[in-house]
């Protein structure tokens, strides 16, 4: 029983995992070095790889510091409201990031409620990197909460105190006392919430407009490239997502290895 | 340093957690606040160490307001009851913590907190931990090092909050004696929070027994023991043996209760209830007492007898076993009481 149990999931892993990442990287090199070399040199390929990291440059910093923000608040502290900010926060994992896109694009397009007032203002938010970096950080706000929150709650205030009784003052006691205590379970929402960064693609295509060159991240570009049937050069983008997502694989592991 | 509490309330929410607190602590005094859970005891700490704040009263030292001061400022020695070491320290950063945070103007230099964590380490005799993590320590040795922490930036006062309610018993009873030892080749003032009645009269000076955020009463063993001034506490020290009794003119009665030499302190006549504890609960043998012995219990050096009446009511009584006229205590012998000391209220303040 338990060898066909251990049998089917093995079986399972590589029809499903295994065997299409393997066919990503045979696709990607099946017209050659070259044919490859080619396709990620391609400007807009190159372009979407910036755009998508530009974006997690920003996005990942972003989410850590309110993490960070949110877990002290909620755990350290008691105020009214509180139940309510933590049910907020966990509120991107239960909404579709395509539904967070058409907000956005309700609240901010030409015709949304903000709409008018933007563009009188001349500030651009749709179909540019502001609109795209709004809809990820909607999307990856919780993975960093999520992980440090619990480890915070289960800590309680005591530490904290035990810090200001010996004269630490607030910067001190988030850097000797609380940061240590947390740093792994940090490093893990982030490493998750860059994954997530990255590989977003609902919320972004709708406010993003996939203008070639411009507005389009990576999962975006694999699209376009897949429609516009130059299967080579889609299979070429996709490696570089896939390179990430292993990567992001391992540090996780040797995280959790550590946690 | 002096503290003086003064007509302190707290509230958290509709809960009224201290209701009127006054207290004076003398330099140097060994204190300690004993009372059931839930009494406010960690509240009153808390509120002095300035990690929470009353609603209203006033807390000053040494005649200044410190509820104008920020806990930083305070310099108190908190003790938590779970240690609340820094998990990721070594014992001795630990200790140094409190030096290491002060700002650079008044920050000794690196040899020289060394040498007093050093310093320290010998003095809590933990000179062999000092590179360990808390998470390698007994927990004897983690109240220690919680200690040496405390005492690294020279407190102006110490506060223990439950300091050793996490340990058994035997280790219990050596870091009492040796806390006692550190209070008085330290002399800082001290308070000190207890379940534990025979560590808060062993340690303390002096004890302040708490009750739903009220002072009931502060005393030594002596006075809080043998006058306890309300019925809670009289109940808190153990006489929980409560007999309807009458009162008449300064003389103690009752049906099948001896206590007329007992002292009334001039109590008013009318009905009353008598407040006694088990091992003071004399049984004496009388064919026309009220009470019969439903059953005997031999735990060694004590007797532990179970007295019951017509009405079916059961009271305790302990007794010496080689006291004399233990052997005629049987079962279904008939016997008055005869109470060798307690308490009377009036019976409309119990
Ligand atoms: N932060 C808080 N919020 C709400 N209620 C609180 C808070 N802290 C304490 N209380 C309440 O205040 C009351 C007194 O608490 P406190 O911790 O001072 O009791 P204690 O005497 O230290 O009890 P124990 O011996 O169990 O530690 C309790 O009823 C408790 O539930
Ligand atoms: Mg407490």
């Amino acid at each position: 029983m338990r060898r066909v149990l251990i049998g089917t999931a093995a079986l399972l892993s590589a029809v499903f995992i295994v065997v299409p990442l393997v066919y990503i990287f045979v696709q990607a090199f099946s017209a050659g070095w070259g044919a490859y070399v080619a396709n990620i040199l391609d400007p807009n390929t190159l372009h979407a790889i910036w755009l998508t990291t530009l974006v997690a440059i920003i996005v990942v910093p972003v989410t850590i510091a309110f993490g960070i923000a949110a877990s002290w608040l909620l755990s350290k502290f008691v105020f009214p409201g509180r139940g309510l900010l933590t049910t907020a926060i966990e509120l991107p994992f239960s909404i579709s990031p395509i539904i967070a896109g058409i907000c956005y694009l309700l609240l901010y397009g030409r015709q949304g409620l903000l709409g008018g007032w933007l563009s009188q203002n001349d500030i651009t938010i749709l179909f540019a990197l502001p609109g795209i970096i709004m809809v990820t950080m909607f999307v990856t706000t919780p993975f960093v909460v999520r992980e440090v929150l619990p480890l915070m709650q289960a800590q309680g205030p005591d530490q904290e105190q035990a810090a200001v009784t010996l004269g630490a003052g607030g910067w001190q006691v988030f850097r000797r006392v609380t940061l240590p205590n947390i740093r792994w379970a940090l490093l893990y929402g982030a490493v998750l919430c860059t994954a997530r960064a990255v590989g977003e693609f609902g919320g972004v295509a709708i406010v993003s407009g996939s203008i070639r060159g411009k507005t389009n991240t990576l999962p975006l570009h694999v699209e376009l490239l897949f429609n516009d049937l130059n299967v080579v050069g889609a299979f070429a983008a996709s490696t570089v997502l896939t390179m990430i997502a292993l990567v992001v694989l391992i540090v996780k592991t040797v995280l959790e290895r550590r946690g | 340093m002096t503290i003086e509490i003064a007509q302190m309330y707290k509230s958290f929410g509709r809960t009224e957690v201290l209701r009127g607190i006054d207290l004076t602590v003398a330099n140097g005094e060994l204190v300690a606040l004993l009372g059931p859970s839930g009494s406010g005891k960690t509240t009153l700490l808390k509120i002095i160490a300035g990690l929470d704040w009353p609603d209203r009263g006033g807390l000053a030292f040494d005649g200044q307001d410190w509820l104008q001061l920020s806990p930083q400022d305070r310099r108190i020695g908190f003790v938590f009851q779970n240690y609340a070491l820094f998990p990721q320290m070594t014992v001795r950063d630990n200790i140094a913590f409190g030096l290491t945070v002060r700002p650079r103007g008044e920050r000794p230099a690196k040899a020289q907190i060394a040498s007093r964590v050093n310093e320290l380490l010998g003095f809590l005799q933990i000179d062999a931990l000092g590179d360990r993590y808390p998470a390698q320590l007994s927990g004897g040795q983690r109240q220690r090092v919680a200690l040496g922490r405390a005492l690294a930036i020279e407190p102006t006062v110490l506060l223990l909050d439950e300091p050793f309610g996490a340990l058994d018993a035997a280790v219990r009873r050596d870091l009492r004696r040796w806390l006692r030892g550190v209070h008085d080749a330290m002399g800082t003032t001290t308070i000190f929070v207890t379940h534990d009645q025979e560590e808060a009269f062993e340690l303390a000076d002096r004890v302040v027994v708490m009750n739903h955020g009220r002072i009931e009463q502060i005393g030594n063993a002596a006075t809080i023991h043998d006058a306890p001034a309300t019925p809670f506490i009289a109940d808190f020290m153990g006489a929980t043996i409560h007999l309807p009794v009458a009162v008449r003119e300064g003389r103690i009665g009752g049906a099948g209760i001896d206590a007329a030499h007992l002292p009334t302190a001039d109590l008013p006549n009318g009905p009353a209830q008598l407040f006694v504890r088990p091992e003071d609960l004399l049984p004496i043998p009388d064919p026309s007492g009220p009470w019969s012995v439903s059953s005997v219990t031999n735990t060694g050096s004590q007797l532990r007898l179970i007295l019951s009446d017509a009405s079916g009511t059961e009271i305790p009584a302990d007794l010496r076993r080689r006291s004399p006229g233990a052997q005629g205590l049987t079962p279904g012998v008939r016997v008055h009481l005869r109470p060798e000391a307690g308490s009377v209220f009036p019976a409309e303040t119990v």
